[in-house]
């Protein structure tokens, strides 16, 4: 045994090796996300017949935004972002209302009745009427064909009052309730001024979860809306992205030379792009929280 | 003595109960908000998820409009018995199972992968960029992500085939062929929630007490070994958890993404239980027919997720009840 004793233990040529394997994978990983991405924020911004022959990969060819002009003057889009911007913010408070109502008392270990409620919720989760019965309830109740429709049938999800709960369990100290009482102050008190300002971030969460359901879903629009007015962004998207039905005469002040064809791929990129911003915007600011959401909803299944 | 025992603790069974009886009272009493509260969205609940159980009942009869959910003639199981004799039957049954099998096979080990492997980068700006992108995905709306599908995979203009094409390969309709539908279905499925899934594995890796690794470390252990040995045990009870979910909502696999998918081409393929409950139900307007194909497969996912459950428990102790 010729080699030296050493205080730390050196990694192996073995573990090296293993180490630039992990490396060369996640980097391959992370390429095969990018760059579609960036393929078609390329495409749309690059002239049509460029895009249409092939020649964009990972950057603009011939910088062109004919696409972006398209979309904003179509005023489906436009109405179907105001729309889904309505859902989105109106939704979003009725959820996290509804949530913390039902959470919080759920999270206090002395409510009598906390198990049978626990066992109603988790019932949903194993077991679900299906499709049509769901539809005729919200028929029965007069909301078919208004934004009700799109508001209160998924007003409360069970999943995020167990995360909900679960947080408000481990983070708010039973002493404090204890104290709370012996000054004689409600329920309704303590949640408005102890509750509520210790739980900002599972509020975060919470809203940050709904909103991007809110935002993405067109399940519910599809079964429950017809009238064109009050449709979301996302109908408004499948019935130009997916159907493919784009009226040509929505598209104004655009050069008629243009192959038809060819703005039409090109409006399908700039509106992916378009669409996809103000989720991917949000997103970075809320990564953590939203980790942490996960988290809390891991620690206690 | 024994029955004067048995008596006496009958009685302080009974006083104690009635202690308990009047300290629920005093409870309600006192916090009377808390119930006011919890009550409002329990009327949600009751309303959009019980009801619906409720109204399952449709799929024993022949629900009509005008005479209602109560007044239609009660028909048996005339519904079960006409799908199962239906020729789409076992196709339907076929693709969903093989699309979920395919999506679990595919689906579920990925995220695991990439946990384990970031696991073992340090902290860092490549970490952190790695995190960040893979998780974007997740964000893109499901309208968004079968549209890119679509433009990417189109025959003429697609990037795709133009790459094919510097190969000289001829260029494919992907979306209209049958056989490729599940492959497309599956790996986007991958591309997109694989960053997500990841972070509760990352959750339970950062909870690993560190002495372990140091112990392995002292012992002459590899990085492969302390992932063998250390890391993929502290995951184990995540995982099954989320094995048992997701083989309990095996046959309720997604509409959305499926439904934007299909094209009359694939539809041999594409077909499953979800849309076509959808076609036969809002579409065609069968509603007791399309309620009982529904209720079939709720009902199978429920068995699915008590045998799976039952499973787990004798083979690894973790379950979810």
């Amino acid at each position: 045994m010729a080699k030296q004793k050493q205080n730390t233990i050196r990694e192996s040529y073995g573990d090296r090796l293993f180490l630039a394997g992990v490396y060369l994978f996640l980097f391959i990983v992370l390429l095969v996300i990018l760059l579609p991405l960036l393929n078609i924020i390329s495409s749309s911004l690059s002239h049509p017949s460029a895009v249409v022959s092939g020649e964009v990969w990972l950057w603009p060819v011939d910088f062109s935004i004919a696409g972006y002009q398209a979309v904003f003057d179509n005023p489906n889009i436009i109405i179907g972002f105001r729309n889904s911007l309505f859902y989105t913010v109106v939704g979003t408070f009725i959820n996290v209302v509804l949530t913390i109502m039902l959470a919080y008392p759920l999270s206090r270990k002395t409510l009598y009745g906390r198990g049978l409620v626990m066992a109603i919720l988790v019932f949903t989760m194993l077991f679900d009427g299906g499709l049509i019965p769901y539809y005729l309830v919200v028929k029965s109740l007069g909301l078919l064909n208004t934004p009700w429709a799109m508001l209160l049938p998924g007003a409360v999800a069970v999943f995020q009052v167990i995360i909900a709960r679960t947080f408000f369990q481990t983070t708010i100290p039973d002493d404090l309730y204890e104290a709370a009482e012996i000054d004689g102050c409600s329920d309704l008190r303590f949640i408005t001024s102890v509750v509520l300002p210790l739980s900002k971030p599972i509020i975060a969460v919470m809203a940050l979860m709904y909103a991007v359901g809110h935002w993405n879903t067109y399940f519910q629009a599809l079964i429950f809306l017809r009238d064109p007015d009050l449709f979301p962004l996302q109908i408004i998207l499948r019935e130009i992205l997916v159907l493919n039905s784009v009226d040509p005469t929505m598209m104004s002040n655009v050069d008629q030379a243009l192959a038809l064809a060819g703005l039409r791929e090109q409006l399908k990129y700039a509106l992916i792009v378009v669409a996809s911003v103000p989720v991917l915007l949000i997103y970075p600011f809320v990564q953590k929280h939203f980790t942490k959401g996960v988290m809390i909803g891991s620690l206690k299944s | 003595m024994a029955m004067g025992k048995a008596i006496e603790r009958k009685d302080t069974n009974v006083a104690l109960r009635q202690q308990k009886r009047k300290r629920n009272k005093r409870f309600m009493k006192k916090h009377w908000q808390l119930y006011l509260l919890l009550s409002i969205p329990l009327a949600f609940i009751i309303t959009f998820k019980y009801i619906p159980m409720f109204g399952t009942v449709i799929a024993f009869k022949d629900y009509n409009v005008i005479k209602g959910m109560w007044g239609s003639e009660w028909v048996g199981f005339d519904h079960f018995i006409q799908f199962f004799n239906l020729p789409i039957f076992w196709t339907i049954i076929k693709n969903t199972l093989g699309l979920s099998l395919y999506g679990l096979a595919v689906g579920f080990p990925a995220p695991i992968l990439l946990a384990l492997a970031l696991n073992e980068v340090r902290q860092g700006l490549f970490k952190r960029s790695v995190q960040m992108v893979t998780y974007a995905p997740y964000f893109i709306s499901t309208v968004i992500m079968v549209s890119i599908l679509i433009v990417a995979l189109s025959p003429n203009t697609g990037i795709v085939n133009h790459f094919l094409g510097i190969f000289g390969l001829d260029p494919r309709n992907f979306m209209g062929e049958p056989a490729l539908f599940k492959t497309i279905y599956v790996l986007s499925d991958v591309w997109q929630t694989t960053g997500y899934g990841a972070i509760i594995y990352l959750a339970a890796l950062a909870g690993v007490n560190p002495e372990l690794y140091e112990a392995a470390k002292i012992d002459g252990a590899s990085r492969f070994q302390k992932i063998i040995n250390i890391d993929l045990p502290s995951i184990l009870p995540v995982t099954v958890i989320l094995l048992i979910l997701n083989i309990g909502n095996m046959m309720a696999i997604g509409f959305e993404k499926i439904y934007l998918m299909q094209n009359p081409l694939n539809v041999p393929t594409s077909e499953v239980i979800s849309t076509y409950v959808y076609k036969v139900g809002l579409i065609e307007s069968n509603f007791s027919f399309s309620t009982a194909v529904g209720l079939f497969n709720s009902i199978i996912n429920l068995i699915l997720l008590v045998v799976v459950n039952h499973v787990a428990k004798r083979v690894s102790n973790n379950s979810l009840w």
